[in-house]
């Protein structure tokens, strides 16, 4: 692919003695959204890490915006991408506003204080995600929705090129799935940002992906279109369970509901 | 930002007062005016002596603040991390033997218990790693089980010790700031210099440890470097102080607890803020020490029992107020 932001050739990890990712290959073009879906334990999670930076041990060839990711400082890392973790009920006492500009940190060093360019990107960020009424209230006090929300508005003001998430609506109620859905999709649509995201319900990752890969057991199981991904045989065969495709007339695409182990 | 501007501005103003008036009361109250050897008193013993207890209070309130930032805990503390244990060990092992050299002014007291308190700091942060993952149960078994062992390693040089040097590790281990003079004010201020500033430069980094160490690293923050420099400046300050003073339990945890809730967990502004609180918090403390001897006439009880019996309820208040894991 010509403008390929993430080149990922045989990645391979090892956690604790135990190989999680065997050989993953991924290449992802700017501007595109790619929804990572698979089985509990398969190593969507540990992916996404090691894009992230948080596990380094892994082996391979990862090339990011075209520079290889280990001459990469850290900061220069965190100014291409932020990463939003799985929520998990995880708080911190900060105010909403003092968390989200967090995400400034990769733009200041230790000697400079937060500029006018600082405050406007947290402004945005705050506004995009809908919370510039609670950037006084603290993340403890927050709905599990709109703590998400938070978490992913610090992510946008990193003002990065590519956005990883880790199951950013799990847990979420429908109308919050929706914002988050919403606010991914405007932000890989209209502003060109790459977003990777873990997805568990394939639903969620169909209606909003250009492409989606499967991992199962450390590898990778499938990669193609939302369409080519809604097929009982292919997600039986991903997730070991039957599956009933139910085409939906006024949708481009059909409903998955899983039904029943195979 | 603006409240807590002006909510750092009072606390300064207070923090003034307190080291202008604090000298003042003691055994006996001394008035600004006083002269000949009441002025004496009053510049030459309890005016170093207030100044050494602000200096103390506040490198205990910060290496507290710093340790709660970086295990996500807000019982983690020099004390119950068995780091104010390392120090005294090694402040009681130059103590024992009797080895007194300075480089630079600076004790060599003072930099063994530094290295003592840097010791134990590793050791607790590989146990709890080691656990994965900072949970209150690993963190203060650790700190517990790490105090102990350092503690009957005292005792044994003690019980090794005449009674001379046994007197004054017993005195000592107490926590006091009756000793205090110019010469340990000079000794004290280099470790809460370089420790102060170094937490000064790294609020961001603690902010972002606070939230989470992975979120740390997707933000670009050198992990490893800084959870370095932290436990530097932590155990610069923790020994400083337990060099000079003892092991004062407390102080250490309750004013960046307090802290927090006046201006916020912001470490951009909860960092003075807590300098400031903690130094003020001692210097009372102290102040009061001295104004109870005077009132009771007897010998003077040691700072450090009186930080250790607020302390102690207020820690209990804590581990009951805990919901979920964290809530610094």
């Amino acid at each position: 692919m010509p403008n390929s932001i993430i080149n990922i050739k045989d990645l391979s990890i090892s956690l604790s003695g135990n190989g999680i990712l065997k050989g993953i290959s991924l290449d992802i073009a700017e501007g595109e959204y790619v929804s990572i879906i698979g089985p509990n334990g398969a190593g969507k999670t540990t992916l996404i890490k090691c894009m992230a930076g948080i596990y380094s041990e892994w082996i391979g060839s990862f090339l990011i915006n075209g520079q290889p990711y280990a001459k990469l400082s850290s900061r220069e890392l965190a100014r291409l991408q932020s990463y939003v973790p799985q929520a998990e009920g995880r708080t911190n006492p900060l105010t909403v506003e003092e968390f989200v500009a967090t995400g400034r940190y990769p733009h200041l060093s230790a000697f400079t204080s937060m500029k006018q360019d600082d405050y406007h990107a947290v402004d945005q960020a705050l506004q995009t995600a809908g919370l510039l009424d609670f950037r006084k209230r603290k993340i403890a006090t927050l709905s599990g929705g709109e703590r998400q929300m938070a978490f992913i508005a610090a992510a946008l003001a990193q003002e990065t090129k590519i956005l990883l998430l880790d199951e950013p609506s799990t847990f979420l109620d429908y109308r919050h799935q929706a914002n988050v859905a919403a606010l991914l999709k405007s932000a890989c649509r209209e502003n060109g940002i790459t977003v990777v995201a873990v997805h568990h319900d394939i639903n969620t990752a169909t209606s909003c992906s250009d492409r989606i890969v499967a991992i199962k057991n450390g590898t990778v199981a499938f990669k193609g279109s939302p369409l080519e991904t809604s097929d009982a045989e292919l997600l039986n065969k991903i997730y070991d369970t039957k599956f009933e495709i139910t085409p939906t007339p006024h949708r481009p695409l059909p409903l998955v509901t899983p039904g029943g182990a195979s | 930002m603006r409240k807590q501007v002006i909510t750092l501005s009072l606390l300064l103003i207070a923090a003034i007062a307190v080291l202008l008036l604090s000298p003042l009361f003691g055994m006996a109250f001394i008035p600004f005016h006083a002269t000949g050897q009441e002025r004496e008193i009053l510049m030459g013993i309890r005016l170093p002596r207030v100044l050494c207890a602000f200096a103390a209070g506040s490198m205990l309130a910060l290496s507290g603040m710093a340790f709660q930032a970086l295990f996500r805990n807000p019982l983690a503390t020099p004390f119950t991390l068995g780091v104010s244990s390392g120090a005294a060990l090694g402040a009681a092992l130059f103590i024992r033997f009797g080895i007194a050299f300075s480089i630079l002014g600076i004790s060599g007291t003072s930099m063994a218990a530094f290295i003592g308190a840097l010791l134990s700091i590793l050791l607790v942060y590989g146990l709890t790693t080691l656990k994965g993952g900072f949970s209150t149960p690993t963190l203060l078994l650790s700190g517990i089980a790490i105090s102990f062992f350092f503690s009957s390693l005292i005792l044994f040089i003690q019980y090794i010790s005449g009674l001379t040097h046994s007197f004054s590790i017993v005195h000592w281990m107490m926590g006091t700031l009756s000793t205090a003079d110019y010469s340990k004010l000079a000794n004290l201020l280099p470790f809460l210099g370089i420790g102060g500033l170094l937490l000064t430069f790294l609020h961001r980094e603690m902010n972002l440890f606070m939230v989470g160490e992975d979120i740390a690293i997707s933000r670009g923050v050198n992990t490893g470097l800084v959870k370095k420099l932290i436990f530097l400046a932590a155990s610069l300050m923790v020994g400083g102080v337990v060099a000079i003073c003892g092991p004062i339990g407390f102080v250490g945890m309750m004013s960046p607890h307090i802290c927090r809730l006046i201006v916020g967990a912001d470490h951009r502004f909860l960092t003075p803020a807590t300098f400031l609180f903690g130094g003020m918090f001692l210097a009372l403390c102290d102040t009061f020490t001295r104004v109870l001897s005077g009132l009771s006439g007897g010998a003077e009880l040691p700072v450090g029992v009186l930080t250790a019996l607020l302390g102690g309820p207020f820690f209990i208040l804590l581990l009951l107020n805990r919901k979920g894991g964290l809530d610094l």
